[in-house]
């Protein structure tokens, strides 16, 4: 980039909001993702609408890569700045427009953060039910541009189900509306969904329409303990076909279990292969019966041990050891992936005892903890990224693993998105007619390809 | 602070420093969670501001891919030591701590900024220390104005390093050790402690120090106040010159060892935290003066902390206190030494006294020891979400456990237009005392 751009951008949007220190630069060189790391050129910071439209339209005619970047928490490399460039930050377009009582809808900006929100409309009694791991930190824009999910997507669903409509500006600076607040809208090709989950590479969000939903009045969880795997995966398949959809359903493998007792000692066997921890929420009677049926599937199942939570301490109590799984773990080594490859949910079992025999051959740590509800695994990887050595065997098991997913007809992604860390897998799943087409979307909506460059379809 | 100093060159200066730095900088997933509730990152919105972005600064200079620069130490600079980020880190990083070597690693490398210098050359001097502050004392008034009824003062002529319209303390005319002997002898007593006044108590908040003898005597319990103590050290410390901090450090040890006292009292979070964890932490490789400092370290309580699991106080001689007091936490009591259920029992005891929480008590006020300082303006910030907080609750006094959150509070209930008190727990407690004999 040179001066007179750097320039051009303090115009649009004051001196202050745009950074070129190295020091600077070399904060915004990451994100939550191990081994991926390059310096922008200028970290921009727009107030609103306007002066992002300006922000691209320059980019744009100067073939300048553009890098969204919302808090940084993703797990794909999605907003390094692979190619230098600009880092476009949206935190400061961080208000809620509007809670509409009516429509039950929020009109937010994407730097607001997810928490936020969800305190906003708590004391109404609403949800905005997508909670990633990083819910207290993550962006709304981050999140609906990553396609986020969370503990409760069994039920409730990813990002995309609730975003109904968006404001963004395309890559030459046009302001684009897509959606509305209609509960029925097939108006025309769903540019919302397509723009959801579309990780910055084809627009920047600046504003979300989003669905909120009455908060459950009532909540139950229960944790069983399995000595055999198999039992596991046929207690999910029996709560599932005893029609319970139950908000969480968490499975956590014996070398996370091991992992969590070392670290937590919350009193799980150290022999088990399996906890699966379950809550079921909504209405208070209908979540008695719910909970009692999923006692049932249990127990008829062989768990070997099963708890019910009767009270919000016990219910705190049963949550410590699924809360403890990633600290433990990543207290482990320096390096952690946390990895997000997802299976049909029949297929669990079978995913698990295979990412543990991968990790057998390779010599690699790897705990499987994960959403076992919808198939949503996060096989965690712990290990040094200084030692070049062991990363051979990293990679090695990460391939291995993510082309059994893949075989089971699973997906590379659940929730984290494919950014650059999948991007080695993308065309194994989807074959290259899909391939192609969606880098004819990428080409069609940007196509001097200034954004985010290089990740989700790869270089096109 | 022009010259550029690489990596190289500190590796080079002081290479221990750094060794096991580069493991703990490495244990950071870069996950973001600190981001939550990092009180800075909240008013600065950068990443150099946050915890992340400090040591993956860290972690560049140490590659060679930056230079230790003056925004190196600017950024190391905008941290009040909260310890937030280290209690929410998933990873069990020290994140404060990090910070802190980053901030002595630029003093090795680049020296002390010139004003810092000169202070804690002063620091080091215990006379000339003592005696420049009995000066401010007692020409105290010409250089501050008082604000009346509180124990404030508003500076009257810019003083270096100091905001024109900042509500400072004034200096006591007479420092708490000058206004007693050195044992404060009681009938038949109980125990013997010393107590660790620190500076701010003994020099500014000398009625904190009253509050604190009246206290104990009611208990029975002889108190000393070793006349040769000096400062703890945490602002040297904390600025990143670990040798100056040891300097004082060992002074204090070697003081209070001589004594053999039962139990050791101080009136504030970070001085009990100074002698529980940082002077261990700085002798761990001393063998002679670890055993010492571990044995102190040990009999250390914070005052509040001392009387109710040591002492265990006789609550039937309180008096009432009618007062809406609601509570702030320093970070070095709540993450420090984790010290915040006494203060509460403290108060719980007190009859009459209606007490009422606020929201996040234990979110940082702004002040971070000398971070507000060098940052008046952000810890402003931080502290005007503290006094919202306070002024939600409707009490009529906020009380904590530390000088120096105190007069930051003060001065932030000050700027804000509100008539607040904003003391001590254990002047609160003195006040029942009193009330109490006039039953
Ligand atoms: C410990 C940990 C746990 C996690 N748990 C979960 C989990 O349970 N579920 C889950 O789904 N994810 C999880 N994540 C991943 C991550 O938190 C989510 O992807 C989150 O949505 C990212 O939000 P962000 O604001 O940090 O976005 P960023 O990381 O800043 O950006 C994410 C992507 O969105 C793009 N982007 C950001 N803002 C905009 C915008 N306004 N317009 C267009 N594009 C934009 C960026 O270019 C990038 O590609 C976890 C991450 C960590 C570190
Ligand atoms: S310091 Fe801890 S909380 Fe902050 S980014 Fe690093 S690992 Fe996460
Ligand atoms: S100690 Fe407090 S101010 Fe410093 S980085 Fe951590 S959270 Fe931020
Ligand atoms: S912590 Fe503060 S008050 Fe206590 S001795 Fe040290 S400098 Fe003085």
């Amino acid at each position: 980039m040179e001066k007179h751009h750097i320039n051009a951008l303090k115009e649009i949007v004051g001196e202050e909001n745009v950074l070129t220190s190295a020091e600077d630069l070399y904060c915004y060189s990451y994100d939550a993702t191990p081994g991926h790391a390059h310096m922008p050129d200028a970290v921009v910071s727009p107030a609103n609408t306007a002066e992002t439209s300006k922000i691209l339209k320059l980019a744009n005619e100067n073939h300048i890569p553009v890098y969204t970047r919302g808090s940084g928490t993703n797990l794909s490399a999605g907003c390094v700045p692979t190619k230098g460039g600009i880092v476009l930050l949206m935190t400061r377009l961080n208000k809620i427009l509007e809670v509409d009582l009516e429509n039950l809808v929020a009109v937010a900006e994407p730097g607001v953060i997810v928490a936020d929100l969800n305190k906003e409309i708590a004391s109404l009694g609403l949800i905005y039910p997508p909670d990633p791991g990083t819910v207290a930190t993550a962006t709304l824009g981050g999140t609906v541009a990553e396609n986020a999910g969370g503990l409760r997507g069994l039920k409730y669903g990813v990002s995309k189900h609730y975003v109904m409509g968006l404001e963004v500006v395309l890559a030459n600076g046009d302001i684009m509306n897509t959606g509305g607040k209609n509960v029925k809208d097939v108006s025309g090709y769903d540019m919302t969904k397509l723009f959801t989950g579309s990780e910055g590479t084809l627009c920047v969000i600046t504003k979300i329409i989003s669905k909120l939903v009455p908060a459950p009045e009532a909540k139950k969880a229960m944790m069983a303990i399995f000595k055999d795997l198999d039992n596991a995966g046929k207690a999910v398949s029996a709560i599932i076909a005893a029609k319970i959809i139950p908000a969480t359903l968490e499975i956590m493998d014996n070398a996370t279990i091991r992992t969590v007792e070392d670290y937590a000692k919350v009193g799980l066997p150290l022999d088990a292969e399996a906890v699966l921890l379950i809550e079921v929420d909504g209405n208070p009677i209908v979540v008695e019966k719910e909970a009692e049926k999923v006692m049932e599937a249990l127990k008829a199942n062989h768990a070997d041990l099963v708890q019910i939570a009767k009270d919000d301490a016990e219910r705190d109590k049963l949550w410590a050891a699924r809360r403890a799984a990633l600290p433990a773990l990543a207290k482990l080594r320096p390096t952690t992936y946390v990895e997000d490859a997802t299976v049909p949910r029949n297929k669990v079992p079978d995913f698990l005892r295979e990412v543990s025999s991968i990790a057998k051959k390779h010599n690699v740590t790897i705990g499987t903890f994960g959403h076992a509800g919808d198939g949503n695994m996060h096989p965690t990887i712990v290990c040094d990224i200084r030692i070049p050595e062991e990363m051979e065997r990293v990679y090695q098991a990460m391939d291995e693993m993510f082309k059994a997913a893949i075989a089971l007809g699973g997906t590379l992604s659940g929730e984290h998105g494919i950014g650059l860390g999948k991007l080695p897998w993308m065309e194994q799943q989807h074959g290259l007619v899909t391939m192609n087409a969606m880098r004819s979307i990428k080409r069609a909506l940007d196509p001097n390809l200034i954004l985010n460059p290089g990740k989700l379809v790869g270089e096109c | 602070m022009t010259e550029k100093i690489t990596a190289k060159d500190i590796n080079e200066q002081d290479k221990a420093l750094l060794s096991d730095l580069q493991d703990a900088l490495a244990n950071c997933m870069k996950c973001g969670n600190c981001m939550e509730v990092c009180p800075v990152y909240k008013e600065v919105g950068k990443e150099a501001a946050v915890a992340r972005g400090k040591l993956s600064l860290m972690e560049g200079v140490l590659k060679g891919s930056i230079p230790l620069s003056a925004a190196f130490d600017a950024a190391m600079s905008k941290c009040v030591s909260c310890k937030a980020c280290t209690a929410k880190c998933p990873c069990g990083v020290p994140a404060d701590e990090l910070i802190l070597r980053g901030r002595q690693a630029a003093v090795k490398a680049r020296g002390l900024h010139p004003i810092k210098k000169k202070v804690f050359a002063l620091l080091k001097n215990r006379h000339l220390f003592d005696f420049s502050l009995r000066m401010a004392g007692i020409f105290g008034p010409l250089s501050f104005k008082k604000i009346p009824g509180k124990m404030a003062a508003l500076a009257r002529f810019p003083m270096p390093g100091m905001d024109y319209k900042r509500v400072t303390a004034p200096f006591a005319s007479t420092p708490l050790r000058s206004q007693y002997p050195e044992v404060i002898k009681v009938d038949r007593p109980t125990m013997r402690v010393g107590f660790f006044t620190g500076c701010t108590i003994n020099y500014i908040y000398t009625d904190v120090g009253q509050s604190v003898i009246n206290v104990l005597k009611e208990n029975n319990i002889e108190v000393t106040m070793p006349s040769m103590q000096h400062c703890c050290g945490t602002p040297v410390y904390m600025s990143g010159d670990v040798d100056s901090a040891k300097i004082l450090a060992k002074h204090n040890i070697e003081t209070f060892d001589s004594y053999n006292f039962d139990y050791i009292v101080s009136a504030c979070g970070s001085c009990t935290e100074a002698f529980r964890i940082e002077f261990p932490h700085l002798f761990h490789d001393d063998p002679k003066m670890s055993a010492m400092t571990e044995k102190l370290a040990k009999k250390t309580y914070e005052i509040s902390e001392f009387l109710i699991d040591v002492v265990k106080i006789d609550k039937t001689k309180l008096g009432p206190v009618n007062a809406t007091v609601t509570m702030h936490d320093p970070c070095h009591m709540a993450r420090g030494i984790k010290v915040t259920k006494q203060p509460r029992e403290v108060l719980k005891s007190i009859p009459g006294l209606h007490f009422v929480e606020m929201k996040a008590p234990d979110r940082c006020c702004g002040s971070g020891g000398s971070f507000s300082l060098g940052n008046y303006e952000l810890s402003r910030k931080i502290n005007d979400k503290k006094i919202a907080d306070i002024a939600s609750t409707n009490a009529d006094t906020v009380v904590t456990s530390c000088g120096t959150c105190r007069m930051h509070l003060t001065d932030g209930l000050f700027q804000n237009n509100m008539n607040q008190d904003a003391l001590h727990v254990i002047q609160v407690l003195d006040r029942s005392y009193k009330a109490g004999h006039q039953k």
